[in-house]
């Protein structure tokens, strides 16, 4: 009933898929209902999808018929998507003159047709605080001279995304370098490097741990009197500051301008239905355009639309110097990298050319060339072996056994068990097969065992590197322990205090200590990571309030480690602590109080009475916990991510930085998947034996 | 027992007082966030709000599609709907599984239990692919039936793990008497166990409520619509890689965390009583 409650879609509407927000959204819905007011019978359907999730689920659904008929995105990603079948070519537009920046960006090299109409364009240019800054500076030199000139105890002259790749590239452009060389990714060119000099001076100067979050803060407070910034800060800053918008300097040592990349909003075709070619031909129509000028605030590409707006012309005025961004298949795999070594030299602790030199090994080792394929025969038969033995083997385990006598009790687990059989283990079977393939260029190669041995033989790391599988495992391990010693400790301690008759309010304490269990966990997770920022955030605030100095908690292991671990114990104690309550009201009091009588003392009576009593009921919890911490993804994903250079992952994040954010390998990802499922049954098992009995 | 020196009172009192302010420190400030006019991180060592504005709640409860139809309540209702069905099945799936585990020593018994124990070891972002995969060729994306299927097969495990160990704790003769006076096993089940057992049932179907009502990155993988998003998704949206609304963000947290909270609070005698982990009888 409920399936039939939201099976509300309209069949022939055209559906459009996308992540714009505020009044950029508001501008595509104005256009859409003025489009359907004038159509009835080729009704357009916007749907908002989160930008995270847009492209994969993009990837995913339109090669298999669910996608959208139409769906805006950044054009980088034609080329894989042309590739793919994903997007359709369209037809010139012939109603409008747009911007041949914005055209050139929808083509590839040697094939002249357009792949989507162009909507809007989109870079970073320079932000000013009028007050602080009435004229921008036009070079880099007087940029570093406003920088240093207004850079006070709480305030910065200049403040930009230091170490994303994106922020930085205007700085590689106007050096003369940049990701791209003659014969592909090249990081490590001597102008790279002299332009990560200059970042590394810039950084300095400003804000530590620039977050876009921050950025917007900092200058609607007055707090930074410059920011390098995109047309989605308009929608942002604060109606109480004076700023103007004006092109990136140019370089003083080069004389070229430094060159922000442009992304090109584009609206694809994703099947071919002339509702949707009628749609989307009338959306970069100038009136169409001029809507989403005027509402969305939006650099439109539409050429003969006069900018009035002095912020979007200072953008339109950036066009003219920006690299389009690239569209190569190579690129998707130089952000991690480069964001890792920027971040490294943003932080002090590499110098340019290290940094330079680190980015292009690492992006050589995530762009490496898949394993040769495996002959996958040998697995056939393997596979073939395995399951007879599985069969035979539940043949014998079946023979003689009085299983018909028990088929009712099957029928009463037969439900949870196909159930979890199918939605359960299916899937990580699944997965486990994913793990002999590898995933590259969008193909998929048998490799057989290639992927485990390159993890367990730490072919592709020292053993010694953040990455590697050994290290992780020991981060892991470490994580795990400190957990879960914390979260007993903590949770027995208040339990044994909890039940003494003579503590005051014991329920109002008990009901406001297990309130971090009621809060879902991805919120308190964010709010943590907040709180231990290095400028703004509350820890630091406390520390200077007792005079203590305050720390870069995610700028080395043993903080950011920390860090982790008090967000997962301040989750976690509470379960521990209802547990132990739980046994306890099961333990009579006698044998404390005959303890007592023969002068035993406290540490004594809990350690010799109490505790073993305990046992029972808290080894099941506590195994059971450290499953769940091994696996404790949000926490590490959301608090120190990774950071300082993934050395705080632990192997679950790990395995989702490969499958999600290093190059899609998705293979290497679900071999590490396995990997850890061994490493806990191996635990399982040992856990077993020291409880000495059978737990897992 | 003796009583415990004045001084001993006093220092336990002080030490439980720290924790609790502690403890309530992260969430005074996500209140503070939420009641504060401005979108960004409050970033003071005061967890108490200075400004005080309704606005954040209201921008957030009032959010409305393309077609200006109110996004919010399609999207609370989407959660309730998942969470209450999930706890449901989730529950009812458990609850004759564990009692069979309980009761019955059947061939295959320890091997089960021991299988349904290996699930939780599964590591469950990894898994998102598959299930994607599966869901899609069942032809359930996008559709809150896939979502409960999979966060109620999630959620079996622990919940028949935990009944199991709270039906063992039942003893046997009451059963046997029933089924003397000739009441099946299902009637005896539903009327006399199930009665019984009732603040392990609840417990259980509070975890499996918690567990889908929380949930995120499964529901964002698995659904693409928004208006067929949980609340969590949109929350996380606020303050995703490129949205910084942390007022909005903190309100909705809140309208989010209430619900459950106030489940938590009302069946915290509950609680300490159903959480049996399996282990109470060892």
């Amino acid at each position: 009933m409920i399936l039939a409650l939201l099976a509300s879609a309209h069949a022939d509407d055209v559906v459009l898929w996308h992540a714009w927000r505020g009044d950029e959204r508001t501008a595509l819905e104005q256009v859409v209902a003025t489009w359907n007011g004038a159509h009835p019978d080729q009704q357009v359907r916007p749907v908002f999808v989160s930008y995270e999730s847009l492209a994969s689920k993009l990837e995913a659904a339109v090669p298999r018929g669910n996608g959208p008929d139409l769906f805006i995105f950044a054009h980088e990603k034609i080329a894989a998507w042309t590739a793919d079948g994903i997007v359709l070519p369209v037809s010139e537009p012939s109603d409008a003159r747009l911007h041949p920046v914005t055209l050139g960006a929808l083509r590839l090299t040697d094939d002249p047709r357009l792949w989507g109409w162009p909507l809007a364009y989109k870079s970073l240019a320079l932000f000013h605080n009028r007050a602080l800054v009435p004229e921008p500076p036009a070079t880099t030199d007087a940029l570093l001279d406003v920088a240093r000139g207004q850079r006070g105890a709480d305030r910065w002259g200049f403040a930009w995304e230091a170490s994303s790749a994106y922020a930085v590239a205007p700085w590689l452009h106007g050096y003369g370098g940049g990701v791209f060389g003659p014969d592909g990714v090249a990081l490590d060119t001597p102008a790279n490097v002299d332009a990560l000099r200059f970042v590394e001076t810039l950084a300095r100067l400003g804000p530590a741990e620039p977050s876009g979050a921050l950025l917007t803060q900092l200058f609607n407070e007055g707090r930074v009197a410059m920011i390098a910034n995109g047309p989605w800060f308009l929608g942002e800053v604060s109606d109480t500051v004076d700023y103007g918008v004006a092109p990136l300097p140019v370089v003083s040592a080069t004389g070229r301008p430094a060159a922000p990349y442009v992304t090109v909003e584009t609206l694809f075709l994703a099947r071919d239905d002339a509702d949707a070619r009628a749609f989307g031909a009338w959306m970069v129509t100038d009136g169409a355009a001029s809507v989403r000028l005027d509402v969305g605030r939006q650099l439109v590409a539409n050429a003969d639309l006069p900018v009035t707006d002095p912020a979007l012309a200072a953008f339109r005025a950036q066009l003219d110097a920006a690299v389009p961004m690239p569209t190569r298949r190579e690129m998707g795999k130089t952000w991690e990298p480069v964001a890792r070594a920027l971040r490294r030299l943003v932080r002090g602790s590499v110098g340019p050319e290290a940094a330079a030199r680190e980015a292009q090994t690492e992006y050589a080792i995530v762009s490496r060339p898949p394993p040769a394929p495996a002959d996958p025969r040998p697995w056939w038969v393997l596979g073939a072996v395995a399951a007879l033995a599985g069969v035979a083997w539940l043949a014998r385990e079946v023979r003689g056994a009085p299983i018909a006598a028990w088929r009712f009790a099957y029928a009463w687990v037969a439900p949870s068990f196909i159930a979890m059989t199918l939605l359960v283990v299916l899937p990580f079977l699944v997965g486990a097969g994913v793990s002999l393939f590898e995933y590259h260029d969008q193909a998929w190669t048998f490799v057989g065992l290639a992927n485990f041995l390159d993890i367990v033989l730490a072919r592709d790391f020292p053993l010694s590197s953040p990455l590697s599988f050994w290290s992780t495992l020991l981060v892991t391990v470490l994580w795990t322990l400190a957990n879960v010693v914390l979260h007993v400790g903590i949770g027995v301690a208040l339990a044994m205090l909890l039940r003494e008759p003579w503590v005051r309010m014991r329920g109002v304490f008990r009901a406001l200590l297990i309130l971090p269990w009621a809060i879902p966990s991805y919120i308190t997770a964010l709010v943590w990571k907040g709180m231990f920022h290095r400028q703004f955030g509350a820890i630091n605030g406390l520390l200077e309030a007792v005079g203590l100095a305050p720390i870069s908690w995610f700028a080395q292991w043993s903080t950011a480690f920390a860090a982790n671990v008090t967000t997962n114990t301040w989750l976690g104690f509470p379960f521990m602590m209802v547990v132990t309550l739980g046994a306890l009201q099961a333990i009579p009091r006698d044998l404390e109080e005959a303890a007592e009588i023969d002068g035993a003392t406290g540490w004594q009576r809990f350690r010799n009475v109490t505790l073993p009593l305990l046992k029972p009921a808290l080894l099941p919890a506590v195994i059971l916990g450290s499953v769940w911490t091994f696996n404790m993804f949000n926490v590490i994903y959301l608090v120190s991510g990774g950071e300082p250079d993934g050395s705080t992952d632990i192997l679950i994040s790990q395995a989702y930085r490969w499958a999600f954010t290093r190059g899609h390998r998705y293979g290497y990802a679900a071999a590490y998947a396995v990997l850890i499922f061994g490493v806990l049954v191996v635990y399982g098992q040992a856990a077993n034996r020291l409880a000495g009995k059978k737990v897992l | 027992m003796r009583a415990p020196s004045p001084f001993h009172v006093a220092l336990t009192h002080a030490a439980l007082v720290a924790l609790t302010v502690a403890t309530l420190f992260p969430v005074l400030w996500v209140v503070k966030m939420a009641l504060s006019p401005a979108q960004t991180f409050s970033m003071s060592a005061n967890p108490l709000p200075t400004d005080v504005t309704l606005a954040n709640f209201e921008a957030v409860v009032s959010t409305a599609d393309g077609t200006g139809a109110w996004l919010f309540g399609r999207q609370l209702f989407n959660s309730l709907v998942v969470s209450g069905v999930t706890a449901a099945l989730g529950v009812a799936l458990a609850c004759t599984a564990g009692y069979a585990l309980s009761r019955w020593s059947f061939p295959g018994r320890d091997r089960l239990m021991g299988a349904f124990l290996l699930t939780q070891m599964f590591p469950g972002v990894v898994m998102a692919i598959p299930l994607y995969l599966l869901l899609d060729t069942l032809n359930l994306l996008d559709s809150l039936g896939g979502l409960i299927l999979v966060y109620s097969t999630t959620t079996v495990p622990f919940a028949t793990w935990n009944l199991k160990g709270y039906f063992d704790t039942i003893p046997k003769d009451l059963e046997e008497a029933a089924m003397l006076d000739g009441a099946s096993r299902w009637t005896t089940f539903t009327r006399i166990i199930l009665p019984l057992a009732r603040p392990a049932i609840v417990v259980t179907a509070l975890f499996a409520f918690m567990t889908a009502w929380n949930e995120f990155i499964l529901a964002a993988t698995l659904m693409g619509d928004e208006r067929a998003y949980t609340l969590p998704v949109v929350l996380n949206g606020y303050v995703g890689e490129f949205g910084a609304e942390w007022g909005n963000f903190a309100a909705g947290a809140i309208l989010v965390s209430l619900p459950v909270t106030a489940l938590f609070f009302a069946l915290q005698r509950h609680l300490v009583e159903g959480l049996t982990a399996g282990g109470v009888k060892g």
